[in-house]
C-alpha cells in the first residue's frame, strides 16, 4: 500500500480482505492444495496408505497404453459432443418459450425448473427406470409409434433396451441429463430478460420477423450467457459421474459403453487403491477441460458481446 | 461495533467452534471409568440388530471395556480412509475378501501374538474358513458369520415343467437340460422365465471357474484367466445367446427387479434356478409370495465326481493399524469367539457357524431348514476361497465386462478370456512387483509388532 492510501482506505483494503478471507482460505486449503498434490501425487504410486513412491512419469507411461483409459476418454468426449449441444439449444428454446407473455408463466418456469432440484442419485434410479427396455415409459410411448410404423411400412422396428445395449446407452444418459436443463433455462431467462426492449422495437420498425430478431437481436445480446452455459456443460459434462454410476448400479453399462473418466478415477482411486495413477488421470482431464475452455474463450472473443466494453 | 471488528469477532468465533470440534481422539475414557472400543460394522438391518445385541452382552458381562457399536455403510472405503488418516477405529467388520488388500497396505494390525497368548487358532475353525484370514503367513482377522454359495431351485416351476422337484441338477449338462425345458417363450417370442440365467443375479463373475474345476490365479505371480476351466465357464456363458439370442436375452435381463423386493425374479417365479447363499432365507421371507417352495442344494459341476465345490466367504473383524485400544479390542473379538456367542451370532445372522465343533441343538435351533447345505460345502475338499490376489476387484470386474460381452454376443469366450487375461496380467504383475519392493520392509514391521 503506497503513502498515498489514506488510513480510511486502509481499514477498507483490511475489512474487505477479512470478509473474502473464508473463501481464499478455501480456495488455497480445498482447491490449490488438492490440485497441487495430486500433481505431484500423479508421479508416483501411491495407494492412500503407504506413503507415496516417486516413479516418476511411469503412470502416465502405463495410461499411454490403457486401453481402458482410452475409452473412458472416447465415451466422456462422445458424451460431451451430444450433450452439450442438446441441453443448450433445448435450454434457450425453452428460454425463449418461457419468456413469452402467457398466463401462467410463472407456473410453467417452475414446473420446468423443479427437475433440476431433483438429486443426482434419486435422478439416476428414476432414469434406470425411465430407460428399462420392458417396461420403461420412454419405451411404453415408443411401442405404439413403432407398432403404428411396422404396421404401414412392414418394418419389425422395436424401441431399443437403452441401458442394455451399448448402441443406446449414452443416447439414454444424454436424455437423462435433459432433465437437469432447468438451471440453464434460468440463467437464459435472466438473460433474455436483459434485452432492451428499444432494440426489438426498432428491429420490428425495420420490419424483422421473429426469427430475424431472434438472431439479430436476442442471440447476439445473450452471448454472455450463451458463453457461460456452454463453458459450465463443457465442465459438467467431463465430470459427469453420479447418474451413470447409479443407473448402472455401480458398473460401467453394456460395453463399458458408460466408462466415463470421472468413472475411472473413482474406480482406480478407490475400487483399486491406484491413487497416484487416479491423479494422473484426473490431472490429464483437468489439461483437456482447461485447454478446452481457453479454445472455447478464443474461438468466441468475436462472437460474444459484452454491453458494458 | 465498526464492520471490522464486526468481521475479526465472527472469524474468532468460528475458529473457536472449529477447534472445538477437533477433540482428543486418542484416549476415550468414559465417565465410568470404562475404556471405550469403537467398532465399525457394515451390516444394517437384522444382521446389525444381531450383532448389537451381543455388544450390549458384551458391555453388561464385564465393566473395563464399554464397545460403542457403529454401522457405516461402504466400510472397506471409509476404513482405508481411516486408516490413512490415522483415526481408525478399534475394530472393524469387513470381507475376507478386503484382507489382502489391507494386509499389504499395511492397514492391519497382524493378530499372531494375541493369538499364540490365547486359547484360539486354527484347529478351532473350519479350514476353509481360517484358510481366508492368513494372507503372506500372517493372521488379520478372526470370523464373524461365514457363507457358501450353493443352487436354490424353485419346486413349484420344477412341477409345472414336469421335473421331479426334489432333484435339482448335478452336473452343467443336466443344469442345461432342466433350464431348456424350465424356459418359456411368449406370443412376441420374448423370453417369459428362465431356468437359469448366469448373470441372475452375477454376483460372482470372476468365481465360476470353481464349478469348472480350475481358479484364476495360480497363487503366486500369474493370472489365469485363460485356464481351461475359465475358459470353459465362458463358453458355458455362451452357449446362453447362442441358444436363447442374445436380443432376447438382453431383454428378459431389463426385467430383473431391486434383488431385496418382491421383484426379484427367482421369488417372481422368471428364474427358476439361482446361486446364491444363506442371506436367501431372509429375503424369501420377506418378498416371496407365502407359497413359495423352494430347495437348496449344491451347484452343478462340470465334471459330476466335483459336486460339492463351492465358494466359502466369511465377514471378518480386524483391528485396524493405529487402533488406540488394540489390546481391549482383541479382547472382545476373543469374547465372540466362544461357542455360546458364535452360535448366537449365527443363529440371529441365520449363518453356519465357522467353528469346527457346532452344538448339538445348533441346527434344530437354527431357523433356516437348509443351512447344513451351507455348512457342508464349506466343509467339503473342493471348498474354495477367492484367490488372495491383491487386484482381485480389478479382475471381477473385468470378468463381468467380458460374460456381458460375451452374453450379448460381442465376442466369443476365448477372447474375452484373452483380453482379461492380457489386461490383468500387467496389472498384477504391476502391483506383484511394487509389493516385491517393500515386502521385506513390510514383514519386518508386522514382525516387529
Amino acid at each position: 500500500m503506497g503513502p498515498g492510501v489514506s488510513r480510511s482506505e486502509k481499514r477498507k483494503i483490511i475489512a474487505g480482505l477479512l470478509f473474502i478471507s473464508p473463501w481464499v482460505a478455501g480456495f488455497i486449503f480445498l482447491t490449490l492444495y488438492p490440485l497441487v498434490s495430486s500433481a505431484y501425487l500423479s508421479l508416483t504410486d501411491y495407494s492412500v496408505l503407504a506413503d507415496p513412491v516417486f516413479i516418476g512419469l511411469d503412470n502416465y507411461k502405463h495410461l499411454a497404453t490403457d486401453q481402458l483409459f482410452w475409452q473412458s476418454l472416447w465415451n466422456t468426449f462422445y458424451f460431451a459432443v451430444l450433450s452439450i449441444p442438446i441441453n443448450l439449444i433445448t435450454a434457450i428454446f425453452l428460454a425463449v418459450l418461457l419468456n413469452f407473455d402467457l398466463t401462467g408463466k410463472k407456473i410453467f418456469r417452475t414446473i420446468y425448473f423443479l427437475p433440476s432440484l431433483v438429486p443426482m442419485v434419486c435422478m439416476g434410479v428414476l432414469w434406470q427406470w425411465m430407460l428399462n427396455g420392458q417396461v420403461g415409459l420412454i419405451n411404453q410411448v415408443l411401442w405404439p409409434i413403432c407398432d403404428a410404423l411396422n404396421w404401414m411400412t412392414g418394418t419389425n422396428l422395436a424401441p431399443p433396451n437403452w441401458l442394455a445395449n451399448p448402441a443406446y446407452a449414452k443416447a439414454g444418459l444424454v436424455l437423462a441429463s435433459m432433465w437437469g436443463v432447468g438451471n440453464a433455462v434460468v440463467i437464459f431467462l435472466a438473460g433474455l430478460q436483459d434485452v432492451p426492449r428499444t432494440l426489438y422495437e426498432a428491429a420490428g420498425l425495420d420490419g424483422c420477423s421473429f426469427w430475424q430478431k431472434t438472431v439479430h437481436v436476442t442471440l447476439p445480446v445473450i452471448s454472455p450467457v450463451i458463453y457461460f452455459n456452454g463453458i459450465m456443460s463443457l465442465i459438467g459434462s467431463f465430470q459427469v459421474f453420479a447418474v451413470p454410476y447409479v443407473m448402472t448400479n455401480g458398473g460401467e453399462g453394456p460395453g463399458r459403453s458408460l466408462l466415463f473418466s470421472a468413472t475411472y478415477i473413482f474406480n482406480k482411486g478407490f475400487e483399486s487403491w491406484s491413487m497416484g495413477y487416479a491423479c494422473a488421470v484426473a490431472l490429464i482431464l483437468f489439461v483437456i477441460v482447461l485447454g478446452l475452455t481457453l479454445l472455447a474463450t478464443y474461438l468466441s472473443e468475436r462472437h460474444v458481446y459484452y454491453a458494458a466494453k | 461495533m465498526s464492520p471490522l471488528s464486526t468481521v475479526s469477532v465472527s472469524i474468532i468465533a468460528i475458529g473457536v467452534l472449529f477447534l472445538l470440534t477437533i477433540g482428543d481422539e486418542d484416549d476415550k475414557v468414559r465417565e465410568d471409568g470404562r475404556i471405550e472400543v469403537e467398532y465399525w460394522e457394515k451390516w444394517t438391518g437384522f444382521e446389525r440388530e444381531a450383532m448389537e445385541d451381543l455388544v450390549a452382552e458384551y458391555n453388561r458381562s464385564q465393566d473395563q471395556v464399554y464397545v460403542k457399536f457403529l454401522s457405516v455403510s461402504n466400510i472397506d472405503r471409509k476404513l482405508m480412509l481411516a486408516t490413512a488418516g490415522g483415526n481408525p477405529p478399534d475394530v472393524a467388520g469387513i470381507w475376507s475378501s478386503n484382507l489382502p488388500v489391507f494386509a499389504s497396505n499395511g492397514a492391519l494390525t497382524p493378530l499372531d501374538v494375541q493369538l499364540s497368548e490365547s486359547s484360539l487358532g486354527e484347529q478351532g475353525y473350519l479350514p476353509s474358513v481360517w484358510r481366508q484370514l492368513v494372507v503372506y503367513d500372517r493372521v488379520w482377522a478372526l470370523p464373524a458369520t461365514p457363507g457358501t454359495n450353493a443352487l436354490h431351485w424353485n419346486k413349484q416351476m420344477f412341477r409345472q415343467a414336469g421335473l421331479d422337484p426334489d432333484r435339482p441338477p448335478r452336473t452343467i449338462a443336466e443344469l442345461e437340460q432342466y433350464n431348456d425345458q424350465l424356459t418359456q417363450f411368449g406370443d412376441n417370442g420374448q423370453i417369459q422365465a428362465m431356468g437359469h440365467l448366469p448373470v441372475e443375479p452375477g454376483w460372482w463373475s470372476a468365481s465360476w471357474s470353481i464349478w469348472f474345476g480350475g481358479t484364476i490365479w495360480n497363487g503366486d505371480s500369474r493370472v489365469t484367466a485363460t485356464s481351461d476351466a475359465n475358459v470353459a465357464a465362458l463358453k458355458w456363458i455362451e452357449s446362453y445367446p447362442e441358444r436363447y439370442g442374445a436380443e432376447s436375452l438382453m431383454g428378459f435381463r431389463q426385467l430383473s427387479g431391486v434383488f431385496a423386493s418382491p421383484e426379484n425374479p427367482f421369488f417372481r417365479g422368471r428364474v427358476a434356478m439361482v446361486l446364491q447363499g444363506p442371506w436367501m432365507y431372509n429375503f424369501i421371507n420377506n418378498f416371496a409370495p407365502k407359497d413359495f417352495e423352494y430347495g437348496v442344494a449344491p451347484f452343478p459341476t462340470i465334471d459330476e465326481e466335483d459336486y460339492g465345490a463351492s465358494l466359502v466367504e466369511t465377514d471378518c473383524l480386524v483391528i485396524p493399524r493405529g487402533a488406540a485400544h488394540p489390546e481391549e479390542a482383541f479382547k472382545f473379538i476373543s469374547w465372540l469367539q466362544q461357542p455360546e456367542q458364535m452360535e448366537a451370532l449365527c443363529l440371529a445372522q441365520l449363518k453356519f457357524s465357522p467353528l469346527k465343533e457346532v452344538s448339538e441343538d445348533f441346527y434344530e435351533r437354527h431357523p433356516n431348514p437348509h443351512i447344513h447345505v451351507y455348512r457342508e460345502l464349506a466343509e467339503h475338499p473342493l471348498a474354495q476361497i477367492r484367490p488372495q490376489m491383491v487386484t482381485y476387484n480389478d479382475f471381477s470386474n473385468d470378468m463381468v465386462n467380458a460374460i456381458d460381452n460375451v452374453m450379448r454376443n460381442k465376442m466369443q469366450a476365448l477372447e474375452a478370456a484373452q483380453e482379461v487375461q492380457k489386461r490383468q496380467q500387467a496389472l498384477f504383475t504391476r502391483k506383484h512387483e511394487a509389493w516385491l519392493k517393500i515386502q521385506d520392509k513390510r514383514l519386518k514391521e508386522w514382525d516387529q509388532e
